[in-house]
């Protein structure tokens, strides 16, 4: 066992230690703490494939942004592990599909010999001077706009219905418009009055 | 290979000796940099004391000296600071969550730290020399919001709660401006790699530099880094006078003085991107005879200085900002900038070669 397979095998012990606190622990807020320990470990394995980009985007993205916002929301939230309980037996067998889904597909890859997958070349390392950004970036703006320009579409459109859905106008409260306070001239607030004094001295 | 090397071999034998050498040469390098920063975090404190103290007519900490020699006064502060640290009681509630009551500082120091590995101090020396090291260090300073938001959480206190909670929404926010800022940055670099992007404004003086046709991104990454550590005029994640102290109030001792170290290391590491990014690095300002006798490395400390002096000056002029107009500020003024120069920097970058080689354009689009 070389150095590289044993931090391999640190990374996936804790990524299947941390996966499987997720979904066991009862605490919410540890659920979460677990899953971004989970995201990062499995952005360290990806490093060890040599995908930089993917790994970092991992991390920036899901570790760095959605993960904060998530725990945002369950630590405001008051839950109530019962309620959740309530429809366990009602999913069950759903549920139970989707895992056997899972295990058909990761059995298909670990026997890949039956499938002829040996016919997919091993990728090779590549030299220093790689740049798998720089690759991937030639792809997306290239080879796949079409399909990458798609999918930004999409999450746009997402975006405006998300913030359609939750604005309103208040008129029951007062809040400051910026642009209004600062457009504001001096002769909207003060009048000048030229007038004699009104005491007799 | 050379006289270690070797002798790391003979001690563990041949499979594993390079590879307790190459560990035990990174822990070097490690504690290289991380030993200045901590005393440069240090001296930060007591420069900021100081400089505030004279901006407000007063004389700041005189008292602490070494040994008792006169002109030292006051130079003693920061390690009196720390022994006083060290030595007080770490108290922790009784409601609290202690396992992670004591992880989130860890939490925030640890990405305010890791984030110097890719940092390049001059042309050799930097300790991971990767591609990808512009995204390497944005993952990193959007690692440190968890140490807040952690802290907040275990401190079991509504006041510790509301100061991480205003600190996510805000580090959050202001990541994206920082984001577009340096989308800008590696447009014309053509390159993640930190040391890259030095050379990249390689020329004959600082006209070079990507400050002059960045300017907004360098006003908008410099101001969003504030914002991202949260100092004034952008601290309503501390706000004294409404949430006490924000997500530490029910911090002591050492756990809080980690706290207080983190955000002075985030100061100097976003100074340090600033001049790595826009001021040109370790290149001296002129290609001419004195300044570039100077070290490379020496160009770097000076700007990272000039930089966080700004720091202390804001916090000695500005104050605080509303939080409703910070959230203004981040996305309904500095995203939609950024997003407007990433469009205009790719129009300049695609015109013709003829217009390309005129005298403003080619110092930075060749």
């Amino acid at each position: 066992m070389n150095f590289q397979d044993f931090i391999f095998y640190f990374f996936s012990g804790v990524l299947v230690l941390s996966a499987l606190g997720v979904i066991t622990l009862r605490n919410p807020v540890y659920a979460a703490l677990l899953l971004v320990l989970a995201f990062f470990t499995s952005a360290g394995i990806w490093l060890l494939l040599e995908a930089e980009f993917l790994a970092i985007t991992l991390v920036l993205v899901y570790v760095g942004a959605v993960m904060v916002l998530f725990l945002f929301v369950v630590m405001m939230l008051d839950i109530n592990l019962e309620r959740l309980r309530e429809g366990f037996w009602k999913w069950f067998p759903f549920g139970a599909l989707l895992a056997l889904v899972l295990a058909i597909e990761i059995g298909m890859v670990l026997m890949g010999r039956q499938f002829n997958l040996d016919n997919m070349p091993i990728p090779q390392p590549h030299e220093a001077g790689y740049s798998n950004t720089k690759e991937l970036g030639r792809l997306i703006y290239t080879e796949y706009v079409y399909a990458f320009e798609l999918a930004a579409v999409i999450l746009l459109v997402a975006m405006v219905a998300a913030i359609a859905l939750t604005l309103r106008y208040r008129t029951d409260k007062k809040s400051p418009n910026p642009s209004k306070q600062i457009a504001v001239k001096r002769d909207d607030r003060i009048r000048m009055i030229s007038m004699s004094s009104e005491n007799e001295e | 290979m050379d006289h270690t090397q070797q002798l790391f071999e003979q001690m563990f034998g041949a499979e594993w000796g390079t590879t307790v050498y190459i560990v035990a040469k990174n822990l070097f390098y490690i504690f290289a940099i991380v030993v200045p920063l901590l005393l440069a975090v240090a001296y930060l404190t007591f420069a900021e004391r100081k400089i505030i103290a004279y901006m407000q007519i007063r004389v700041g900490p005189n008292r602490v000296t070494f040994f008792g020699i006169p002109w030292l006064r006051g130079w003693g502060q920061p390690i009196a600071d720390a022994v006083k640290a060290i030595m007080k009681e770490i108290i922790i509630p009784t409601g609290a969550n202690k396992f992670l009551f004591l992880l989130a500082p860890i939490l925030t120091i640890a990405p305010a730290l890791a984030a110097w590995a890719v940092v390049p101090f001059s042309p050799e020396l930097v300790l991971a020399d990767i591609n990808a090291g512009l995204l390497y260090i944005l993952a990193m300073t959007s690692l440190g919001v968890y140490g807040v938001i952690i802290a907040g959480w275990a401190s079991n206190s509504k006041y510790a709660f509301l100061g991480s909670m205003r600190s996510a929404a805000q580090v959050v926010s202001y990541e994206l401006a920082m984001g577009f800022a340096l989308v800008c940055v590696l447009m014309m670099s053509e390159s993640l790699n930190l040391g890259d992007i030095v050379k990249g404004q390689q020329g004959d003086s600082l006209l070079n530099w990507y400050l002059i046709p960045l300017f907004p991104m360098f006003l908008v990454y410099f101001i969003s880094g504030v914002a991202e550590t949260n100092r004034a005029p952008f601290d309503v994640a501390e706000g004294e006078s409404e949430i006490v102290a924000g997500f530490h109030v029910d911090y002591s001792g050492m756990a809080f003085t980690v706290f207080f170290l983190a955000e002075y290391a985030n100061m100097i590491l976003v100074a340090t991107l600033t001049s790595i990014m826009f001021l040109g690095g370790w290149l001296p300002p002129v290609n001419i005879a004195p300044f570039t006798l100077i070290p490379g490395v020496v160009w770097l400390l000076l700007k990272i200085a000039f930089m966080l002096f700004f720091f202390l000056w804001f916090r000695a002029t500005f104050p605080r900002y509303r939080y409703d107009q910070i959230m203004r500020l981040g996305w309904k003024i500095f995203i939609p900038i950024t997003l407007v120069w990433i469009v205009l920097l790719g129009a300049l970058m695609q015109l013709p070669e003829s217009i390309k080689a005129l005298f403003p354009l080619n110092l930075w689009f060749n």
